[in-house]
């Protein structure tokens, strides 16, 4: 999927009169639908405040007297639909929400888990090692040679594994199980422990992605004098299940990996690009 | 240091597309959300307006003073700022879903002061600044 930008649809439950408790209920149930099937979604009561509006396209749900809404919600820039909701139900909701979705192009939600590693620049010391790790050409510079997230669409679903490799604790993915890569606060253990957990690779020879490689060719060897498929196949899995433990990165994830060949080129193309990044970005000083 | 804010601004993460808060936890705060007559904003998850780089979260981070009941205020500061909509640190307030209780979430979004808790900014040093870091 290509993340891109693209016009947004907002659902606002309008409140005009006092509270009243079935329509709370009505409005709860409304709300945790929209919520589950991606919606934005305001409730504008004549109590407190809302961010202002953009231009988003908005569809206004409310009771509105004579069946026509107040005139100072309209507006010449933003595409407004108003519609009662009083003889609407949650699914009447949906439906008719999903319906000018459609129609007004809004960008349509769920197609994608959304995990991406997010950088803390407070913590970041731009050593582009999470550059040089990431096979999946994630990472980037920026004009000033500042590492950034380019392309977290190509991130891989429940891998964390460049968290892992960061020096400073720098990298988080929010929706990870446990801190600090969940972005909870980051301990002088925490710190430590990510440093061990880079020795480990180290250890392991250099990387995660070698030692697959190593292995993997040690693999092919084997398979090549034994004739035996099997034992190839069990090296490799024992190989993969290790790191997966050691890593806590999804077997999926190495499973998925290109052949030996690819991952080397990949590899020493990325170690390229976080070289020339911090040579030029120390050139400039 | 709390800060009194007769207008602070709700803004509620239903953080759809994962299991990491507790599903009893987010129908308690948005059913609470909504019996009382507090007006506010919703959005399905906020981990994927960022990654799209969504300019409504542009849209939330305006209008003065916010609660954002949510995740980890580390978390929400580099999400939005990565999204190119940086949060006002004096003006925000994140209750962290996934380790407060209901009680005490409501019991925030209900307050009138704001505790603003975003983790302090530190410009980060480059990595020409730090010789031999990178070696």
């Amino acid at each position: 999927m290509k993340l891109t930008e693209s016009s947004k649809l907002r659902i606002v439950l309008l409140e005009l009169e006092d509270q009243n408790q079935a329509r709370d209920s009505a409005h709860f149930e409304y709300m945790q639908a929209l919520l589950e099937k991606g919606f934005s979604v305001t409730r504008a009561t004549p109590t407190g405040t809302t961010a202002p509006t953009d231009r988003s396209s908005l569809l206004v749900l409310g009771q509105f007297d004579k069946d026509q809404p107040p005139s100072d919600l309209q507006s010449e820039n933003t595409e407004v639909r108003f519609e009662d909701s009083r003889h609407l139900n949650t699914e009447d909701v949906l439906a008719l929400a999903e319906e000018i979705r459609e129609t007004t192009s809004s960008f349509k939600h769920g197609d994608w888990k959304p995990w991406f590693p997010v950088i803390d620049y407070d913590r970041c010391t731009n050593c582009m090692q999470c550059l040089s790790f990431c096979l999946f050409g994630v990472y980037g510079v920026d004009d000033g040679d500042h590492i950034q997230v380019q392309n977290n669409d190509k991130c891989k679903t429940n891998c964390p594994a460049c968290s892992r490799v960061c020096p400073e604790a720098a990298i988080m993915f929010p929706k990870y199980k446990s801190g600090p890569i969940n972005g909870d606060k980051v301990g002088s253990k925490d710190l430590q422990r990510e440093k061990m957990k880079i020795d480990i690779s180290a250890l392991l020879g250099g990387d995660v992605y070698d030692l697959l490689r190593t292995r993997s060719e040690k693999a092919k060897s084997r398979f090549s004098k034994e004739r035996n498929p099997d034992k190839a196949l069990n090296e490799r899995v024992k190989c993969l299940n290790k790191l997966a433990d050691s890593g806590d990165i999804p077997p999926e994830v190495l499973m998925s990996l290109p052949s030996p060949d690819v991952i080397q080129q990949r590899a020493q193309e990325a170690k390229e690009k976080a070289d020339a990044a911090l040579s030029r970005s120390q050139s400039k000083t | 240091m709390s800060q009194n804010q007769e207008s602070t601004r709700i803004l509620y993460c239903h953080c759809n597309y994962a299991q990491i808060i507790s599903p009893e936890v987010k129908k308690e705060v948005l059913s609470q959300l909504c019996e009382t007559n507090q007006a506010f904003d919703a959005v399905a998850d906020l981990c994927e307006m960022a990654a799209r780089k969504d300019p409504e979260l542009q849209r939330l981070t305006q209008g003065g003073s916010v609660k954002i009941a949510a995740c980890f205020p580390r978390a929400v500061k580099w999400l939005f700022s990565g999204a190119s909509a940086p949060l006002n640190r004096e003006q925000t307030e994140v209750l962290n879903m996934r380790e407060q209780s209901p009680e005490n979430i409501l019991k925030r979004l209900k307050a009138k002061d704001l505790n603003p808790n975003l983790p302090e900014d530190n410009k980060p040093p480059q990595a020409s600044e730090q010789p031999g870091k990178n070696q």
